[in-house]
């Protein structure tokens, strides 16, 4: 069993469902990620395993309890919220212990958890100050430690780094996940930013439209995306569509133009047109090997991104983006020259329609 | 620029004059008791009567014991309607209006009929009764203003989410209410208390009804029958009210923000 168990999760608000049949279990100490567009109920369902709203169906469980229907305040989980959410009327100790104190605990060891939780995240000069004296980098670090001060089963993130800037957005998601590493806590975390989704998770769970789109490692998901959506929503991508030629052998025909997948295409016949994806990264310029596919195009535009040279190329109807390295050496590649683009065999993906 | 400017300046002495003139006659007259001299001998009378003292004294604990009650209702149920059901908004402050509407005349002859000597509950048949009758009264006389101020310090904080953060800590609602709630909207309430200070240390109709020996009816009665003394407590009575408004000011500052200091 499980550390936590979604089963069948319903929410409706009237007859607005806005989370459908969602199943999903939790091993203990794995960091999972809710990632999907705004209004696709992640933070829903997040709200639904922290006890702020009831499942119209469904159970959930938590260390084999059932607490669909316990308060919020018997779960004991830790939550971080997005607006920070500290108590505007306790300096950052009191904030801190707030949960200890609720619980009972004796002064001496609230104290002593206090001071831990406040060298856990490097603040300890700040114990006195107002939420109002702090930055939104040390709220949001205090908002954590309170939320793990009274060591919860489980910590729930709601978008808590969306409200800060992008170069403390990084370095605090860092610190989470060394944290959550370090403490071995349950944790699900919410976040409609691909990257953080990639970069912090054990799991993520892509949702849309109220329901799970694809459960997987970062890797599975970013690699081998089961759905349009997925592959349209996490990184950049080209969605090509290929019109089958011969299953058997995986040949698809992409504007006039042959080409062959290693991936399954799920009994389709000739003649089906199937989305497909190619991530630009797995996209080289110039003729490939012959166990490689090999397009020809015209250079539609290019983009120095820096790091990246991100090139447009015209097949015929469609347009495909190639990400290429930035050597330092190379000349950009001209604007309406004729160009060959090459990739693998395992790099064209077949999309199923969800 | 020019003309623009001394007509703002005009509007502002009209203003002032208006308002300060009969305040500063009022003040003037109160000081002449002793003929040929200025003197404080009204204000020295008044302070020293036992019956200022008595209805004073009577009043301010009527207000305090108003205010206390005032918030004890108010407050939980403007912190419902915010956190669950914002829906009852607009007939929660019609209700809280109408005692703007109904004339205080009214309201305190439905409390007799409904409470005299002969009904169900003859709250005005004892002292105790009667005094917790004009209290009430007082309540729902102050309603609009605390329960005004209350929902604006409530909408000046992120109530949802505090509740929320309070319950993930395991807190029970009156830990919530009390611990984080109260702290962190108590601008809002102490505007509501002073507000229900100054109405409730004057009211005249509700007491005088009721028969109740409060500062109110004693003000009218010093009226009718003195010819300095009126004039000394009127000022006093402005020096109170604008000593409220004050600490409105000093306290009505909002809460502490996210994003600021007080």
């Amino acid at each position: 069993m499980s550390f936590l168990n979604l089963t069948g999760i319903q929410k409706a608000y009237g007859p607005n469902k806005v989370v459908k049949d969602f199943d999903l279990s939790v091993e203990r100490g794995e960091f999972v990620t809710f990632l999907g567009p705004s209004g696709c109920g992640k933070t829903t369902t997040l709200r639904m395993i922290a006890g702020f709203e009831t499942p119209t169906e469904g159970s959930i469980r938590i260390n084999d309890k059932d607490v669909t229907h316990l308060r919020a305040n018997r779960r004991a989980i830790g939550m971080v919220f997005q607006a920070y959410a500290l108590f505007p009327n306790m300096t950052v100790a009191q904030n801190i212990g707030f949960g200890l104190k609720v619980a009972g605990k004796p002064a001496a060891e609230l104290q002593a958890r206090v001071e831990e939780m406040l060298a856990m995240i490097k603040l300890p000069q700040l114990a006195d100050r107002y939420p109002y004296q702090l930055s939104g980098g040390q709220q949001q670090r205090v908002s954590l430690a309170r939320a793990l001060a009274p060591s919860p089963q489980i910590l729930l993130l709601d978008e808590p780094l969306s409200a800060l800037d992008a170069r403390i957005r990084v370095s605090l998601r860092e610190e989470i996940r060394a944290l959550q590493r370090k403490l071995g806590i349950t944790t699900i975390f919410v976040t409609h930013d691909q990257e953080e989704a990639l970069s912090m998770s054990d799991r993520i769970v892509v949702m849309n439209d109220g329901a799970i789109e694809q459960v997987g490692s970062p890797s599975e998901i970013y690699n081998e995306p089961s759905t349009r959506f997925v592959a349209s929503f996490v990184g950049t991508l080209n969605l090509i569509d290929g019109k089958i030629v011969d299953a058997s052998v995986g040949a698809v025909d992409i504007d006039g133009q042959r080409a062959t997948t290693r991936r399954k295409l799920n009994g389709a016949k000739p003649g089906d047109v199937l989305a497909m994806a190619l991530r630009p990264e797995a996209l080289r310029l110039g003729a490939g090997s012959d166990d490689r596919n090999t397009l020809a195009g015209v250079i539609e535009d290019v983009a120095f991104l820096g790091a990246v040279v991100r090139v447009r190329v015209r097949l015929e109807r469609a347009a495909i983006i190639v990400d290429t390295f930035n050597s330092g050496a190379n000349d950009l590649p001209t604007r309406g020259a004729s160009v060959a683009v090459n990739f693998g065999r395992d790099d064209l993906i077949p999309l199923h329609a969800h | 620029m020019k003309s623009g400017k001394l007509g703002a300046w005009l509007a502002v002495a009209v203003g002032v004059a208006y308002f300060l003139a009969p305040l500063i006659a009022t003040f003037e007259f109160s000081l002449r008791m002793r003929r040929g001299e200025y003197s404080f001998d009204a204000y020295r009378v008044v302070f020293a009567s036992g019956a200022f003292q008595a209805s004073f004294l009577y009043s301010t604990v009527l207000a305090v014991v108003t205010i206390f009650v005032g918030i004890l209702i108010v407050v939980p149920t403007a912190y419902w309607v915010q956190l669950r059901l914002p829906r009852l908004r607009g007939i929660v402050e019609f209700i809280t209006l109408l005692p703007l509407v109904i004339p205080a005349i009214v309201l305190v002859f439905g409390y007799i009929k409904l409470y005299g000597s002969s009904s169900i509950l003859p709250l005005t048949a004892t002292s105790l009764g009667a005094d917790a009758l004009l209290m009430f009264g007082y309540v729902g006389l102050g309603l609009p203003y605390m329960y005004r101020s209350v929902e604006t310090a409530l909408r000046s904080i992120d109530v949802r989410t505090l509740t929320e953060a309070a319950e993930s800590q395991g807190a029970g609602i009156f830990t919530i209410l009390f611990r984080i709630i109260l702290p962190n909207i108590r601008s809002g309430i102490l505007s509501g208390a002073f507000l229900t200070f100054a109405i409730v240390i004057g009211e005249f109709t509700f007491a005088s009804l009721l028969d109740r020996p409060a500062f109110g009816p004693y003000l009218q009665l010093i009226g009718a029958s003195r010819a300095y003394e009126p004039s000394a407590l009127a000022i006093m009575a402005f020096a109170l009210t604008w000593a409220c408004m004050g600490l409105i000011q000093l306290f009505g500052g909002g809460p502490r923000t996210f994003t600021g200091k007080r």
